[in-house]
């Protein structure tokens, strides 16, 4: 199931229970999946047109007036175009306002480097307040819906569209809050956050063949970032890998080493080497830009020889 | 003997000038040109209750131009929505009254506004959110001659027209000037009337936007568009620095000004003696 499918389908449940909860687009409800839903929830559902500034100030207007908006774009109109507005409409004047970028990094691959948001993270998460998540599968997105539509205060989502397969199992336990351990380890820590994850596991299985045994921790909600679970994973293993479909400076790589600032654990970054992205599907992409298994392998064996 | 519009109006004025010179700097002349319909929407057009700040239903006044956010005070202060004593913390380290807008620190601000542009925009999802309530509020809000260069405000004005938001009522304090010089040497706006014309609102120019009687035949004008399918835009042609002839002869300087608590004092006197 594509990921926007999950998640179009969590909005109209979450609509469904509560008409207060309502959508925003900018000219890409289709492209989040969402287009269908203007059919059943008229009241809800609202298109701004090619207006991102526009939108994402009356979302905080509505939000003043007890509706609970999401808006929705794809990533690089979500967030950079509009940055000033979610710094001061949504966040400095607390609003609770949910700011879903859709196709982030290398997923937006045909629309090429214009479309192509490797920054979006950094771009937002100076801003006081705000949650970044970045969900990895498809039940992980569905566990986090209502846990998002239910926190008072802005979060952003960084959605891939298409379909992703699963990682976790069904009886997965969602906290917005805490890093989820995927594999436990005491070689090499791994910090891994969207469909990257998935990479994370497959690199984890080639290293411990090769004798590096990496423990691999799912960081879903990068702001804030839970510090506790990521301070004592590197303390055990004494070495940390990164992974991430975003810019080395300003993401994961980035807000991992601001938690270990005090810790002199060494840390290397897979990741987007602070460059713009390109036209392309993704098995070209990934080689590009460098956000391989293989990449992922040979990065954690010399974070592993650098202890 | 209750006040009359004039007499408040003029009370808001000098609670503007004693706030800022008290200070010793501030948004003067944009603070002045809009006393006149914060006077009328406070004490005469708005359903609210300073007593109930936050009422269901109430109407909403949204100063897009939170740079006014002085004169907003002292209207409030005037309305009894906090002591008037309270002026004088303008900007002070702590303060509740801060030279923006700010909906979490002042008693009766609706939005917090300051980034030009964004306040109009969450004025159209307030009005949306209304309409959607059916609650009978109308929803007011100011924009400045110069924040209307802002391309976030066109985006705003068609939304509002194509959704027929004819809730929202908003003023354009069109005082012909902004920081760099006059707004038609820096990117004229006009012709303005028809520009909102053009974007589906319902247009009411008014010649003097001091004379607090014609800003009020043209909010009363105005209530009549509600119901009309389109939101209204009242054009008020204002003085920036209006009522003190010093500051209005500063002229794009008066955007942003020191101000000493002997100046103000003097002005005031000066306003009360014309009285």
């Amino acid at each position: 199931m594509e990921m926007r499918a999950v998640y179009a389908q969590c909005l109209a449940e979450l609509m469904e229970k509560d008409r207060h909860v309502c959508v925003l687009d900018a000219d890409l409800a289709k492209a989040s999946g969402t287009r269908p839903l203007y059919e059943k929830f008229p009241n809800q559902m609202f298109d701004c047109g090619v207006a991102e500034q526009d939108m994402a100030s009356i979302a905080a207007g509505l939000s003043s007036y007890g509706f609970k908006p999401w808006i929705e774009s794809f990533t690089p109109f979500a967030t950079r175009r509009i940055c000033d507005q979610i710094a001061i409409s949504i966040c400095y004047a607390k609003r609770n306002v949910k700011i879903v970028g859709t196709d982030p990094g290398i997923a937006a691959e045909l629309n090429g480097g214009t479309h192509m948001s490797m920054e979006d993270i950094g771009v937002l998460r100076s801003i006081p307040g705000i949650v970044i998540f970045e969900p990895a599968d498809p039940v992980q997105l569905r566990a986090a819906m209502p846990v998002l539509n239910d926190y008072d205060g802005a979060v952003y989502v960084r959605l891939f569209r298409k379909e992703l397969p699963a990682v976790f199992s069904e009886d997965y336990q969602f906290d917005l809050f805490r890093a989820d351990v995927l594999k436990e380890g005491k070689d090499l820590s791994v910090f891994a956050t969207g469909f990257q994850l998935k990479d994370a596991l497959e690199a984890a299985d080639i290293l411990a063949a090769d004798g590096i045994d990496a423990e691999v921790i799912n960081i879903h909600t990068i702001k804030p970032i839970d510090r506790e679970t990521v301070i004592a994973s590197a303390r055990k293993t004494g070495a940390v890998l990164t992974v991430e479909n975003h810019n080395v400076i300003g993401g994961l790589h980035s807000a991992v080493l601001e938690a270990l600032a005090r810790e002199k654990i060494p840390a290397c970054a897979v990741g987007v080497q602070d460059r713009f992205g390109e036209v392309g599907m993704l098995p070209y992409l990934r080689k590009a830009i460098g956000l391989t298994v293989e990449n992922i392998v040979s990065t954690a064996k010399e974070a592993v020889s650098l202890k | 003997m209750d006040r009359n519009l004039k007499e408040i109006s003029r009370d808001i004025r000098c609670d503007t000038l004693k706030c800022i010179g008290h200070l010793g700097v501030g948004h003067i002349g944009g603070c002045l040109s809009v006393v006149e319909v914060l006077t009328v929407l406070y004490f005469e057009a708005m359903n609210i209750d300073p007593a109930d700040p936050k009422k269901c239903g109430r109407d909403r006044f949204i100063c897009s131009k939170g740079h006014a956010g002085p004169a907003v005070y002292a209207a409030l202060a005037n309305r009894g929505y906090f002591d008037k004593s309270e002026l004088l913390t303008l900007n002070q380290g702590g303060t509740n009254l801060p030279s923006h807008c700010d909906m979490n620190r002042t008693v009766g601000i609706d939005m917090t506004t300051g980034s030009l542009g964004q306040g109009f925009s969450c004025a159209v999802g307030v009005a949306l959110g209304s309409k959607l309530e059916d609650d009978g509020a109308t929803i007011y809000t100011l924009i400045g001659d110069g924040e209307s260069q802002e391309g976030q405000i066109w985006e705003a004005a068609m939304f509002a027209a194509a959704k027929k938001l004819d809730n929202l009522i908003a003023f354009t304090d069109y005082n012909k000037l902004q920081i760099d010089n006059t707004v038609e040497k820096v990117n004229d706006i006009a012709p303005l009337a028809e520009k909102w014309a053009a974007f589906g609102w319902n247009v009411i120019d008014v010649e003097d936007g001091n004379d607090v009687e014609q800003v009020s035949a043209a909010v009363e004008h105005a209530k009549l568009g509600i119901g009309s399918g389109k939101p209204t835009m009242v054009i008020l042609n204002t003085l920036k620095g209006c009522g003190v002839p010093w500051i209005v002869d500063l002229g794009p300087g008066n955007h942003n000004c020191n101000i000493s608590e002997e100046q103000a004092d003097a002005a005031i006197a000066e306003l009360r003696k014309e009285a």
